[in-house]
């Protein structure tokens, strides 16, 4: 590992000014990706600005209904938090679903959105990869590629995000609030993330410098009933295969509104408004909900070891949607 | 805060409060906690093994001193973190308990260390520290009602948590024994989980 220097600065403006002036800077959360990289050689930063002391590690409420999350809390705190799991199920489900609870005592909100790929080409710098060194190749499409993306790829990156928590986010219309050297601003979740095209290094909207303070949920509502399913290879404690965030509002049997994000599929946290535009005003069938999954699966375009997802992603949105609106499996088949 | 200094310094000094003892040492920051216990103050319980985070075994618990990093409150047990992924200047100014803290001081064995021993809850040992320090957190966040993946509840009402197999498997999943005792580690944490107030 790369020697480095360390900072424990006031205040966050001070923080943002020792990344935003220094190439080799970078911040530190909880540690549990930035460190791991930093023993792989793939992440050398030559100063760590610790933000953790910095952070609001609160959840607050804000008017109308919503939390505020501090990018500093915890995502084993998120997970316990009384709110959280009455008014948005979906998002501490999520949490729980991902990692082990060493790590999500450790891991901040903040970090959580910016952990890195866990493509084995990315982590390994013996190999090409063009996120990680621009140009260089992708050896995934014709290796190993099985637990990556199958939508919003390129010929240059199929890597996905590892985030559970992001994919609830995603679903939950959250907005993310970022201080940087121009000051502070907010934006919707789906605005900080880039699809890779041909530069799949820049995976975010931020600047050097900006800095992730909290996360904003709109007013619970439709969030009270939704939910979080992940497919993984083992039982526990392992990244997801796929994984879908839906919440949904039924009446009378007809879908009112419907939410679905799609996880360990997509270079980002997989909003599926393909899917969501189907449903709206629908019968809230096994039918209509498989139509909607198909839909937005129309664009996948997998490779040859991870066709599979297709299939089981199809799956997993029709069976968590029944399981939200009361509806039988049955006449789901495509 | 006694921390450092300059954007320049590749170490610091730092004081490190490990099973009740301060400790000032100077510091490479590529040190990790886990480094630090075992290679500079001589605290092997604590073992490598996969040194990414992925096994458990350097699990050691962090107490409430990390308040000003959003770490405060939760279980009065302490809190389950991988040494291996904490930087030893990050843990400045927290109390850190080891396996080598768990016992009495009178050396009376720690509930989960009788019950790993009566019920031979283990083989080779290497993944031993770590399980019972990941157990010992584990009760308390229970205790104090947090939820797992294998809850049939998330409501906040639900109350502490009961310890069946499913909860314990899953709350137990960061910590891996690649000798496969995990038969007897269950049913060594569900005795004391069955004793606990």
């Amino acid at each position: 590992m790369r020697p480095f220097g360390y900072l424990t600065p006031p205040d966050p403006a001070a923080a943002i000014a020792a990344v935003t002036g220094r190439p080799g800077a970078t911040f530190l959360a909880g540690g549990t990706n930035l460190v791991d990289l930093m023993k792989l050689g793939v992440a050398t930063p030559d100063l760590l600005v610790d933000v953790t002391g910095l952070l609001p590690g609160r959840i607050e409420p804000v008017p109308g209904g919503g939390l505020r999350i501090g990018a500093g809390v915890r995502n084993s705190d998120l997970a316990a938090d009384p709110r959280v799991r009455a008014g948005f199920p979906v998002l501490a489900q999520a949490v729980l679903a991902g990692a082990s609870a060493q790590l999500r005592n450790m891991a901040t909100v903040g970090g959580n959105l910016l952990q890195r790929t866990r493509c084995l080409y990315f982590q390994d710098v013996t190999k090409p990869c063009n996120k990680r060194v621009p140009g260089s190749g992708c050896p995934a499409r014709a290796g190993d590629h099985r637990n990556l993306a199958i939508l919003g790829g390129s010929p240059h990156c199929v890597a996905t995000h590892p985030s559970d928590m992001a994919v609830a986010l995603a679903a939950l219309d959250a907005v993310v609030h970022v201080e940087g050297a121009a000051g502070p601003r907010a934006l919707p979740l789906g605005e900080l993330y880039r699809l890779p095209g041909d530069r799949p290094d820049r995976e975010t909207t931020l600047e050097r410098g900006d800095l992730i303070t909290a996360v904003e949920l709109p007013a619970p509502g439709l969030a009270a009933r939704s939910a979080y399913r992940k497919v993984r290879d083992r039982a526990s404690y392992a990244f997801g295969v796929a994984s879908v965030a839906a919440a949904l509002d039924v009446d009378g049997g007809v879908i009112r509104d419907a939410r679905i994000a799609l996880g360990a599929v997509a270079p980002l946290p997989w909003r599926a408004r393909a899917a969501e535009r189907v449903l709206a005003g629908r019968p809230a069938t096994a039918e209509w909900f498989g139509r909607a999954a198909d839909a937005e699966l129309a664009e996948a375009a997998p490779l040859p070891d991870n066709a599979f997802k297709v299939t089981l992603v199809r799956n997993v949105v029709v069976r968590m949607l029944c399981e939200l609106a009361g509806t039988e499996l049955a006449g789901a088949a495509s | 805060m006694a921390r450092v200094t300059t954007a320049d310094d590749t170490s610091s000094e730092l004081s490190l409060r490990v099973n009740g003892t301060a400790h000032r040492l100077r510091l490479d920051h590529r040190t990790t906690l886990l480094d630090a216990l075992r290679e500079h103050l001589g605290l092997t319980g604590t073992k490598k093994g996969c040194d990414h985070g992925q096994c458990g075994a350097c699990t050691v618990l962090v107490d409430t001193g990390l308040a000003d990093t959003g770490l405060a409150g939760g279980p009065a047990s302490g809190r389950r973190v991988n040494s291996c992924l904490l930087l030893a200047v990050m843990a400045q100014g927290t109390g850190i308990t080891t396996i080598e803290g768990l016992a009495a001081p009178d050396g009376e064995l720690h509930p989960l260390q009788a019950a790993f021993v009566e019920r031979d809850a283990l083989q080779c040992g290497y993944c031993t520290p770590g399980q019972i320090c990941s157990a010992a957190a584990m009760l308390g966040e229970a205790a104090a009602g947090w939820p797992s993946a294998a809850s049939a509840s998330l409501s906040p009402q639900a109350g502490p948590v009961t310890l069946d197999a499913a909860e314990i498997r899953e709350r137990m999943s960061g910590n891996l024994c690649r000798c496969g005792a995990y038969v007897n580690i269950l049913a060594a944490i569900t005795d004391v989980a069955r004793e606990a107030p």
